[in-house]
């Protein structure tokens, strides 16, 4: 796998200026006259925004994978997207991992079934630009230049903070560190959402609990240690804080990105208060990817369906959903970011910085070693 | 009796546990609310339809492969019986996700015309498998059916009156084994509308995958269909039992003759 | 031959994605013969996942198969047609399928800290939060895993009960034997085969589960399963996929050995129960 991602990289860097420079002309002398949206790289190419979206609903249907309703906001970006444009939208596997998505764009390849586009973790998209058509939105622009590829291939969307997620009806004061986890008082309280082995979101967590004990982007073992002491003092729980979990008050306080406690806030809204804090002696912050697919069965969709994420309509939904869109900061210097949604995002003691591609694959390696071991 | 009472505290306590779920909803007041989510949540509700096809085609293809050969291996073959059963028996134990690995690794190896045949849909590209996943509990309850009619002198007697192969399995051998047929599609609808591991590994969003994503937003839905599905095959296996009672006294005047 | 459907079907489609599954065992993602992916599997934690299987699955077993002979029992001396048989019966058959998160959930729901069993128990005076006792734990996977067991251990030695004929009872105890005479010279050796042969389907049915593991504990619990699911919908190791599918031949060769056992009694089972 290793040796295939090298190959990739390298395949990807020359690649795509060939097919920007080649699809212009192939999109103007197409034999019926009719744009190959395969191969467009922006609406202007295709010829105009309004062409595309009479493209897209040509098309009919879009597919998705991996995208779980209540993961910042998504049903609804889903079902307004579907509503707006009258495309049919097919948003399969709910619960898969990046991986899966992207194992999906190289089996499934152009039946009509395959996805259109894909959102995965940072590593992933880098890792597989070889699989994404280069396409760049009409907001381009406010999406800063550290945020997505050079030639199209793919960007950032949306991202959050590790965050502590805490039912007040159980836990009677909620912690705000990592520090604090190891009182005494959270015995059996605290949970990852998924193990870290498998779940960004938990391996995200761990290394968040590295950087808040001595750990750094190259030395994520502070964190193993972290939980494996948590596990010792009995304060940690097994079960992954998910739903069921935490609707049943098994896992009352839950490690997870800062969206996504959010999110569980609302499922529980009349049962009890969940609150959500970004942990004061770590700022650990990912964003996730959005690509096309280059062999997308509806590909007009699917670059419809990018223009409407990246559009001030779909970045606010995002921010509804607490997650912090991509172009926030150009949004609040403009004026197009909502408001009330803004104030409603957890604070963040200091801004986060992000790890390399090699830094996250090494710690990867690292946790898959050892953190069954950590938790025996 | 103990054991009786240790039984119904131990299976229906933690449903009766679970269902006070699946009265509170998503607004937080109580209700009836979860258990109509069915109608209107479109996904739920084509997943449903879904997996209800793909029930309905796994077990006439079950039926039409399992019950002739039972018969032929109780007529022609009993020493073959042990190896049949044996091998009717292997998908029990075979790791659903070992079968779903192999099936993952044949997907990505068909060719494109055998993948868009079979793969496309939910309905041609699981039902074959979920045929060999019924198998297990179909070849027993067949089994026990047809060996508790007098097989032999049926068919002798059929075919002395003139009977072809066909006419003795459909009009001769089925309203015989009418509760064994029936038991044996209950299990294997209650199978389809439980098997997760495949679908899910085949990126198939069938009634029982939805079911699970479900629980991850809205956990009191999810374990109000959850306990729906339980009562109504429960119901419906319950209801196929007293059909037996025609079945037996008929079997029991065949051996009389 | 009337069989020649049968075997053809299996063979394509049970004999096919098994085949992948050999096939990707020994060979590289380039299509050459290696021993890699095995050779991995003898290193942990592949071997401590194996113990883990193995002890879970035997234990398992054992508990579901002596408490399904025991309500498989009470059910079938009710008779036939009594709504009890009718009941258990059909219950058997829909609960032993139900396994994974649903299962998982309604545990946590009854015994978590929470749970409705819990509150009961503390209202009479046990307290199990207080204990190190949580439902979050090998203990809650393993009752769990016998919810499904003995379901299915019912299912499966109901037929088996109901083959034995009362005449042989009559003719034993007019010969002078007592019930417990009875149930050791007559019934217990008849019963036998049909008893190990469920036992050993229940032990390979725990052998192959674990979604309910995963939904109670996540990865904590080392299971030869769970492993094999994270190893195909890959992640991080480098030719997971190879690996996973080498732990698959291998959990097939400890059923294989199950199933031989299972067809030699079988085969002793059929003479008395005809």
């Amino acid at each position: 796998m290793r040796r295939n991602r090298r190959l990739t990289r390298s395949r990807a860097k020359w690649l795509a200026p060939i097919a920007c420079a080649v699809a212009l002309p192939i999109a103007a002398v197409s034999a019926s006259g009719a744009v190959n949206w395969s191969n467009v790289t922006s609406a202007k190419a295709g010829g105009g925004f309004a062409a595309l979206v009479k493209a897209a609903k040509a098309e009919g249907t879009l597919n998705l994978i991996a995208d779980p309703l209540n993961w910042a906001n998504y049903g609804e970006i889903i079902s307004s997207f579907s509503k707006k444009y009258g495309i049919k939208v097919n948003d399969v596997n709910k619960l898969g991992t990046s991986q899966q998505e992207i194992t999906a764009l190289q089996t499934l390849g152009s039946q009509s079934r395959a996805p259109d586009a894909v959102d995965v973790g940072q590593s992933y998209a880098l890792n597989n630009a070889s699989l994404f058509a280069p396409y760049k939105v009409q907001t381009w622009n406010l999406i800063p230049a550290a945020n997505k590829a050079a030639n199209g291939t793919w960007a950032n969307d949306y991202g959050g903070y590790v965050s502590i997620g805490c039912n007040t009806s159980i836990v009677k004061v909620c912690p705000t560190s990592f520090a604090d986890l190891t009182n005494p008082a959270y015995k059996n309280d605290v949970a990852l959402d998924d193990p870290p082995t498998t779940a960004n979101s938990a391996f995200s967590g761990v290394w968040a609990a590295a950087l808040a004990n001595g750990g750094s982007f190259d030395n994520i073992t502070p964190g193993i240690t972290f939980f494996q002491k948590l596990h010792q003092i009995g304060n940690f729980v097994e079960t992954p804080g998910l739903a069921g979990a935490i609707t049943a008050g098994q896992t009352p306080i839950v490690i997870d990105w800062d969206y996504n406690n959010a999110a569980t806030a609302v499922a529980n809204k009349g049962k009890f208060k969940w609150t959500t804090a970004v942990p004061t002696d770590a700022s650990f912050a990912a964003f996730y990817a959005q690509a096309l697919s280059a062999k997308a069965p509806h590909p007009a969709a699917a670059r419809l369906w990018l223009e409407y994420l990246y559009s001030a309509t779909g970045q606010n939904l995002w921010l509804k959903g607490l997650s912090r869109p991509v172009e926030l900061p150009a949004m609040i210097k403009n004026g197009t970011v909502n408001k009330t949604y803004l104030k409603a995002l957890p604070a963040v003691a200091k801004p986060a910085k992000y790890p390399s591609l090699a830094q996250v694959t090494a710690a990867e390696a690292v946790v898959a070693q050892q953190w069954a071991s950590s938790q025996s | 009796m103990t054991i009786l009472v240790l039984a119904a505290v131990f299976f229906l306590g933690p449903q009766v546990s679970a269902l006070r779920y699946s009265f509170v909803q998503s607004n937080g007041e109580n209700g009836l609310g979860n258990y109509t989510q069915l109608f209107h949540d479109s996904a739920l509700g084509s997943s449903l339809v879904t997996s209800l096809e793909i029930a309905a085609l796994t077990t006439v293809i079950m039926l039409a492969l399992m019950l002739p050969t039972v018969v032929w291996v109780r007529l022609r073959l009993p020493r073959l019986a042990v190896v049949v059963e044996s091998i009717s028996v292997l998908p029990i134990v075979i790791p659903p996700i070992v079968m779903a690995a192999g099936l993952a690794t044949l997907q990505s190896h068909a060719s494109a015309q055998i993948s868009s045949v079979i793969f496309t849909s939910p309905l041609t590209a699981l039902t074959p498998f979920y045929v060999i996943l019924a198998m297990p509990f179909a070849f027993r309850s067949l089994d026990v059916g047809v060996r508790a009619i007098d097989l032999r002198t049926l068919v002798d007697a059929a075919r002395n009156l003139g009977a072809g192969w066909t006419t003795l399995l459909l009009r001769v051998i089925l309203p015989n084994v009418r509760t064994a047929i029936l038991t044996a599609a209950s299990l294997t609808v209650a199978l389809v509308l439980a098997e997760v591991v495949i679908s899910e590994t085949l990126l198939y969003d069938t009634y029982p995958v939805e079911l699970v994503n479900t629980g991850q937003n809205l956990v009191g839905v999810a374990v109000a269909l959850s306990v729906l599905s339980l009562a109504v095959t429960w119901l419906l296996l319950y209801m196929v039992s007293f059909i037996g009672n025609r079945d037996a006294s008929r079997a029991r005047i065949g051996r009389l003759l | 031959m009337g069989v020649a459907p049968f075997a053809v079907y299996v063979a394509l489609f049970l004999g096919g994605p098994l085949y992948e599954v050999i096939y990707g065992a020994v060979t590289t993602t380039r299509g050459s013969l290696t021993w890699f992916n095995f050779s991995q599997t003898f290193h942990q934690p592949y071997v401590g996942a194996f113990e883990e299987s193995l002890k879970l699955a035997l234990l398992t077993s054992l508990i579901g198969g002596v408490f399904g002979l025991w309500l498989a029992c009470a059910v079938v001396t009710a008779g036939p047609r009594s709504p009890l048989r009718r009941i258990v019966g059909s219950g058997a058959g829909v609960l032993a399928y139900f396994a994974g998160v649903p299962l998982a959930f309604a545990f946590i729901a009854a015994l978590g800290r929470y749970g409705e069993a819990t509150k009961l128990l503390q209202d009479i005076g046990i307290n199990l939060n207080a204990g190190s006792f949580t439902i979050s734990s090998l203990t809650g996977i393993f009752l769990c895993y016998v919810y499904f067991q003995v379901p299915l251990m019912v299912l499966l030695i109901i037929p088996a009960l109901e083959g034995l004929r009362p005449e042989w009872h009559e003719a034993a105890t007019g010969l002078g034997a007592s019930t417990f005479g009875y149930i050791r010279h007559v019934a217990a050796p008849v019963l036998a085969p049909a008893l190990i042969g469920a036992v050993l389907l229940l032990f390979g049915n725990a052998f192959a589960a674990y979604a309910t593991a995963y939904a109670l504990v996540g990865s904590s619990v080392n299971l030869v399963p769970g492993w094999i699911q994270q190893l195909i919908s890959g992640n991080v190791l480098v030719d997971e996929n190879g690996i996973g599918l080498a732990l698959g031949v291998e959990m097939i060769v400890v059923i294989a050995i199950v199933m031989v056992g299972y067809a030699a009694l079988q085969r002793r089972a059929t003479r008395w129960l005809q």
